[in-house]
C-alpha cells in the first residue's frame, strides 16, 4: 500500500526490524484449507484449530475471511501474521474500490495477495511463513476461480481444488477421487468438509468437526450474488452428517476401483 | 520604491469568501436528507463518471458542491483518513465527527492561507446511525467552519431557497421514496421560484441505509430501481412506502 509506506512504513508488515533469533519461534500456527470449483461458483473451507508445536494454541480460530464481496482467502501459518495480512489485504481492496470508482479484477487481487506474501520472506525463513489459499468468482469471466500460492509468493491458478497446510496433502487426496465437474453447490460444501475430515483424520495438526464443543469447519461459498458464510447451524448439518456416514465407513465414501 | 496597496484583513478575508462563493454558486445543487431507514443523497448530475456522492467508511458518505478537482482531492484525503484510522485502530473508531473535523482544518488552513486561493467546494459529511436519532450531518463551508445540521441540508448554487423550501417540508421517518420525491421537488425549483422538470438520466442518488446487512451502508441508486422509487412517490405520497430493496 504505497500510501501507507510513504506516511507509517511501521504499520507495514514485512518492514519491521527482526530482533536476531535463535533457534525456532514458538507461535501459533493454522492448519489446513481447502477450495473447490462448481458450477454456480467457488467454495472456501478451514478447520477451526491453530497448533502451537505439539500444543493446541485454539480450538476455534477463524482461518476464512471475506476479502471483498466476491472473493475470500484462507490462511494457513503463522497465525498473528496471516490475519494482519488479510487484513492490510482488505483495506487494499476496499481502498482501492473507493478511490478508483471500480473493483479491481480478480487477477489484479491475486497479483496483489502475492506481493504481500513476497515481503514476509524475511520471516518465512525464520519459520514464521503465511501461506494463504485464494478463491474468487470472476465475474468477468462469470466463473469461480482459486489461487494457491508458496511462501516465496509464488502464484498458480489451480483448477478444480486446492487446499495448502499442513493437512494439505491428506485433503487434497480426499479430493482428488470425489471431484468431478459437475458438482452442485450442495455438494462442493460436502465436499470440503469430507476433506476436511480425511486431513483431520491423518494429520494432529488439523481439528476435526467437535460435537461436544460444537465447533464445526468454516464453509464460505463465492458465485455472482457475492460471498456468504455458511452459518453454524448449516454447517454443523453437513459435518453430522458426514459423521452419521463415517460411524458404519470410518474411511468415508469409496470412489470406483476403475 | 513602489509600495503595496495596502488591504485591510477585513477586507481581505470578505474578497476571498467572496471569490469561494461565487465558486460554489456556479455549481449545481445538492440536497442531503435523512429518511426513516438512513439519509439519501440526492444531486442533479449530467456525468455519470465524475460522482458528486461518494463512500468514504462503513457509515460515512461525502457530498460536496463546486469545483470537481478541489472536492475529488478533499473526497480522497478523507478516504485515505478514515482507512487508516480504521486499520490502525478499529472500524468502529472512525467517525464523521473526526472527519469534518480533518476537513475543518483543511479548508480553513486553505482559506486563510495568503499563498493558495481558497478552495470553492462546500461539503456535506453525514453518518448514518443505528437508529434516526444516531444518524449526523454536518455541512462544511468554504471557510473551515462545521455546521451540525438535522433533518436536511442543501448546498450549492441555489441553496437558500432549496434548504428553505425543505425546511418547511421535511419530516421525520419519511420512507426513502417520499424523501426523494421532495428532493427533487426542491432541486427543480429555481431562483426565480419557476419550476423545471430534471429527468432521472440527469438525477444521482445514493443512500446510506441502515438496514442494509453489510458492514458498508453506502449504495448507489440508480437505473431501474431509482425509477421504480421515483414512480412509488409520485404516486402515492401520503401511502405507506416499501422501503429500498436491495437488487444486487
Amino acid at each position: 500500500m504505497d500510501f501507507l509506506s510513504d506516511h507509517q512504513p511501521d504499520m507495514l508488515p514485512g518492514r519491521r526490524q527482526l530482533p536476531p533469533i535463535q533457534g525456532v519461534i514458538e507461535a501459533p500456527h493454522g492448519t489446513t484449507i481447502v477450495a473447490t470449483t462448481f458450477a454456480g461458483g467457488v467454495v472456501l473451507a478451514g478447520d477451526r484449530r491453530a497448533t502451537m508445536g505439539n500444543v493446541i494454541a485454539q480450538r476455534d480460530i477463524e482461518k476464512v475471511f471475506p476479502a471483498d464481496e466476491y472473493s475470500a482467502v484462507g490462511i494457513a501459518g503463522t497465525a498473528g501474521l496471516a490475519v494482519e495480512m488479510v487484513k492490510l489485504f482488505q483495506l487494499e481492496l476496499e481502498h482501492f474500490e473507493k478511490v478508483e470508482g471500480t473493483t479491481l479484477s480478480l487477477e489484479g487481487k491475486a497479483n496483489r495477495l502475492s506481493t504481500m506474501i513476497r515481503s514476509n520472506l524475511g520471516m518465512a525463513m525464520q519459520g514464521l511463513a503465511v501461506v494463504p489459499l485464494f478463491a474468487g468468482f470472476d465475474v468477468d469471466r462469470d466463473r469461480g476461480r482459486i489461487f494457491s500460492y508458496d511462501v516465496t509468493g509464488g502464484r498458480s491458478e489451480e483448477h478444480g481444488f486446492a487446499a495448502t497446510g499442513s493437512g494439505s496433502l491428506f485433503a487434497r487426496g480426499a479430493m482428488k477421487k470425489l471431484y468431478h465437474k459437475d458438482l452442485t453447490e450442495e455438494q462442493a460444501t460436502t465436499l470440503v468438509v469430507q476433506a476436511l475430515y480425511d486431513a483431520a483424520d491423518d494429520d494432529s495438526a488439523t481439528g476435526g468437526p467437535d460435537v461436544a464443543r460444537r465447533i464445526y469447519p468454516i464453509v464460505t461459498v463465492i458465485t455472482e450474488d457475492g460471498f456468504r458464510r455458511l452459518t453454524d447451524q448449516e454447517s454443523a448439518e453437513i459435518a453430522r452428517a458426514i459423521l452419521e456416514r463415517r460411524m458404519e465407513q470410518p474411511d468415508g465414501p469409496r470412489a470406483a476401483l476403475l | 520604491m513602489s509600495t503595496p496597496f495596502y488591504v485591510s484583513p477585513q477586507q481581505a478575508m470578505a474578497d476571498r469568501a467572496e471569490y469561494a462563493r461565487k465558486g460554489i454558486a456556479r455549481g449545481r445543487s445538492l440536497v442531503v436528507l435523512q429518511f426513516a431507514d438512513g439519509i439519501v443523497f440526492v444531486g442533479e448530475n449530467p456525468s455519470r463518471a465524475l460522482h458528486k456522492f461518494s463512500e468514504i467508511y462503513d457509515r460515512i458518505g461525502f457530498a460536496a458542491a463546486g469545483k470537481y478537482n478541489e472536492y475529488e482531492n478533499l473526497r480522497i484525503g478523507g478516504v485515505r483518513y478514515a482507512d487508516l484510522r480504521g486499520y490502525t485502530y478499529d472500524r468502529d473508531d472512525v467517525t464523521a465527527r473526526g472527519l469534518a473535523n480533518v476537513y475543518a482544518q483543511t479548508l480553513g488552513t486553505i482559506f486563510s492561507s495568503s499563498a493558495e486561493k481558497p478552495y470553492e467546494v462546500e461539503l456535506v459529511v453525514a453518518e448514518v446511525g443505528d437508529t434516526p436519532e444516531g444518524d449526523q450531518i454536518y455541512r462544511l463551508p468554504h471557510d473551515g467552519s462545521i455546521v451540525d445540521e438535522h433533518g436536511s441540508v442543501a448546498v450549492g448554487g441555489n441553496a437558500e431557497t432549496i434548504s428553505t423550501y425543505l425546511d418547511q417540508r421535511h419530516e421525520d421517518g419519511m420512507s426513502l421514496a417520499e424523501a426523494l420525491k421532495l428532493a427533487v421537488q426542491a432541486l427543480s425549483r429555481d431562483t426565480n421560484g419557476s419550476e423545471r422538470d430534471i429527468p432521472a438520466e440527469r438525477l444521482e442518488v445514493a443512500v446510506l441505509d441502515r438496514t442494509r446487512p453489510q458492514q458498508r451502508k453506502f449504495k448507489r441508486i440508480v437505473g431501474r430501481q431509482l425509477g421504480r422509487l421515483l414512480e412509488e412517490g409520485g404516486a402515492s405520497t401520503a401511502a405507506e412506502a416499501e422501503g429500498p430493496e436491495d437488487e444486487e
